[in-house]
């Protein structure tokens, strides 16, 4: 056993509640997919991450405890995860976002020594299928129609402002993450280029209600989220499933 | 196994050729293609066969191919209240599953020269069906185990001799079908067997799922022999190696001893072991809701038909999207990205 390898458990529940949190979302498209193939590629996209949710949220305590019986404000996911998914280009554009920098942050984790680097040694394969997912998405609505592209930019715009967030220091996670940011940008920059997106020009974080996730401090709609979510394990109190 | 290949549409004929020539030649056909299903070998896409049989065909994989996805619906409800994060993780890759199951199967249809856009927009508009199971509300999270030990033992029962069916493709669906099917029908008995030896609750929950799906379960094999339509052609085809009413005893003969593993009784009080026949027996289906059910007239028909017909027209920029993208950088990149 390793000696140095104390988890924080401030950077576990962040990066295990964005998994678990976007995990629910996906799997609310189950049976709504545009195409038979994405009821595949969303369940299974919402599968790894809630792989890499229970792993993470194991470090820190009961995977169910800390899942079902936590309430709104002690969750630290992200604000972007945590956003309905609206439209299948909203989907998409939070995926593009958020799969761009789990690739880059665990990228660095795997390459770490750290408490996280064995998780992230497996879980950065899965997030780079996530990443080509949303990417080549994001081509085909940006660059479909006209119906497409306008779908696509406007999700691009209103999920911006939630993507500042991410690269917030998070106690005991040791990454670089303003060195993240940069990466992220261009990636991100390009892939919309590419996408015939413009860049949104908003800001990418403001007052205290976009990117205080880490915080515990949510959107409107991620308590009833949480409501759905936690309603029967909560309703039988002991109960094993 | 190749009978005698004949393009795929089944239509034969050489331009000039007498009458009497075409029909010899359609005779010789039908006699190769009778010897090849007696001698148990399998039909393949380019094989010559008779228009029925691959009408008949289509008609059964797609609606096979049309429960599957329907079939996400009633379970998909539960994803998001799942009580546990491992029993969302065994119902997520469930339905992901049955999404797959449908692809293989339009697939296997396409083979008989349809097209999964056509079977689609017939159970759409209500021309093709699906099990008529799916037409059950999932009310309580029991309901999920319920459907994983009682409806999918049941489709087990029904598709595992379809793995000998005689057309080749929808055999070899049903043996990959099959294997993933086994594994959910004990993942959904080993969630019902945790409810039944949880609180007491819990144990209410689970008994109350298998009163509501036990019957409806039981009328998944079709109608009784002497009213089902497409038996018997079906069986002389080899397509079907059972009966409705074999397979259905067949289902009930594993599913007491199980029931009684549990600790959960069946919701039929006439169920007991007859000695003389080695099997079940059971009280009577009300083949009243069953066909009640089939007509649309079940708790959920328009429900699960409007939200698959909404998902449909909700997706239908993001498809054409996919395509215009395709056409426009096909050429550009020599792939296509559908």
């Amino acid at each position: 056993m390793t000696t140095e390898t104390t988890v924080s458990t401030a950077a576990a529940l962040a990066l295990g509640d964005d998994a678990l949190v976007l995990s629910h979302r996906l799997g609310e498209w189950a049976g709504s997919a545009p195409v038979l193939e994405e009821e595949v590629a969303l369940a299974n996209i919402a599968l790894d991450l809630l792989g890499q949710a229970r792993v993470l949220l194991s470090l820190v305590g009961d995977e169910d405890e800390l899942a079902y019986l936590r309430e709104e404000r002690s969750f630290r996911n992200s604000q972007l995860v945590e956003q309905p998914n609206g439209d299948f280009a909203h989907t998409i554009a939070r995926q593009l976002y958020f799969s761009t920098y789990q690739r880059l942050l665990y990228g660095q984790l795997a390459s770490g020594d750290g408490p996280f680097a064995g998780l992230a040694a497996k879980a950065v394969k899965e997030v780079a299928y996530h990443q080509d997912h949303a990417e080549h998405w994001t081509l085909r609505l940006g660059d479909g129609t006209p119906e497409s592209h306008q779908r696509m930019q406007r999700a691009c715009d209103a999920l911006w402002r939630y993507t500042g967030e991410l690269f917030q220091p998070v106690d005991g996670l040791d990454v670089d993450l303003p060195a993240l940011e940069t990466t992220w940008l261009d990636s991100v920059t390009d892939v919309l280029g590419r996408a015939t997106l413009t860049v949104p020009s908003g800001p990418r974080t403001g007052a205290w209600s976009a990117g205080a996730g880490r915080q515990g401090l949510h959107t409107e709609p991620f308590g009833r989220m949480l409501a759905e979510m936690q309603h029967l394990h909560r309703s039988h109190p002991g109960a094993t499933w | 196994m190749t009978a005698v290949t004949a393009g795929t549409t089944g239509t034969t004929g050489t331009p000039g050729a007498s009458d009497a020539a075409v029909a010899a030649e359609q005779a010789a056909y039908e006699a190769v293609f009778d010897a090849a299903v007696a001698a148990d070998e399998r039909i393949e896409p380019r094989d010559w066969m008779p228009e029925d049989y691959r009408a008949s065909l289509v008609r059964q994989i797609a609606q096979h191919a049309h429960s599957e996805i329907i079939g996400m619906q009633p379970e998909a409800n539960w994803i998001t209240r799942a009580p546990s994060l491992r029993r969302k993780a065994i119902l997520m890759a469930k339905v992901q599953d049955e999404a797959g199951h449908g692809l293989y199967l339009y697939s296997a249809a396409e083979t008989l020269g349809t097209s999964r856009d056509e079977l689609l927009d017939k159970l759409h508009s209500g021309r093709q069906k699906y099990s008529s199971i799916f037409n059950y509300p999932t009310l309580t999270w029991a309901d999920v185990g319920a459907i994983g030990w009682l409806v999918d033992g049941a489709a087990i029962t029904n598709q595992v001799p379809l793995c000998r069916c005689s057309y080749g493709p929808y055999a070899r669906a049903m043996v990959r079908v099959c294997k993933e099917e086994s594994f959910h029908q004990r993942q959904g008995y080993e969630a019902l067997l945790a409810l039944s030896n949880g609180t007491e609750a819990q144990h209410a929950m689970a008994q109350d799922a298998v009163n509501r799906w036990w019957w409806p379960s039981l009328m998944m094999f079709g109608p009784p022999d002497d009213e089902s339509t497409h038996t018997a052609q079906a069986m002389a085809w080899k397509i079907k190696r059972h009966t409705n009413d074999e397979l259905r005893q067949r289902f009930v003969d594993i599913a007491v001893p199980q029931a009684e593993a549990l600790g959960l009784t069946l919701p039929d009080p006439d169920i007991r072991w007859n000695e003389e026949r080695g099997h079940y027996d059971f009280g009577p289906i009300d083949w009243t809701e069953f066909w009640d059910v089939l007509k649309g007239n079940g708790p959920c028909n328009d429900q699960r038909l409007s939200k698959r017909r909404q998902a449909h027209e909700d997706g239908a920029w993001v498809r054409e999207a996919a395509a215009a993208y395709a056409e426009k950088h096909t050429g550009k990149h020599g792939e296509a990205q559908a």
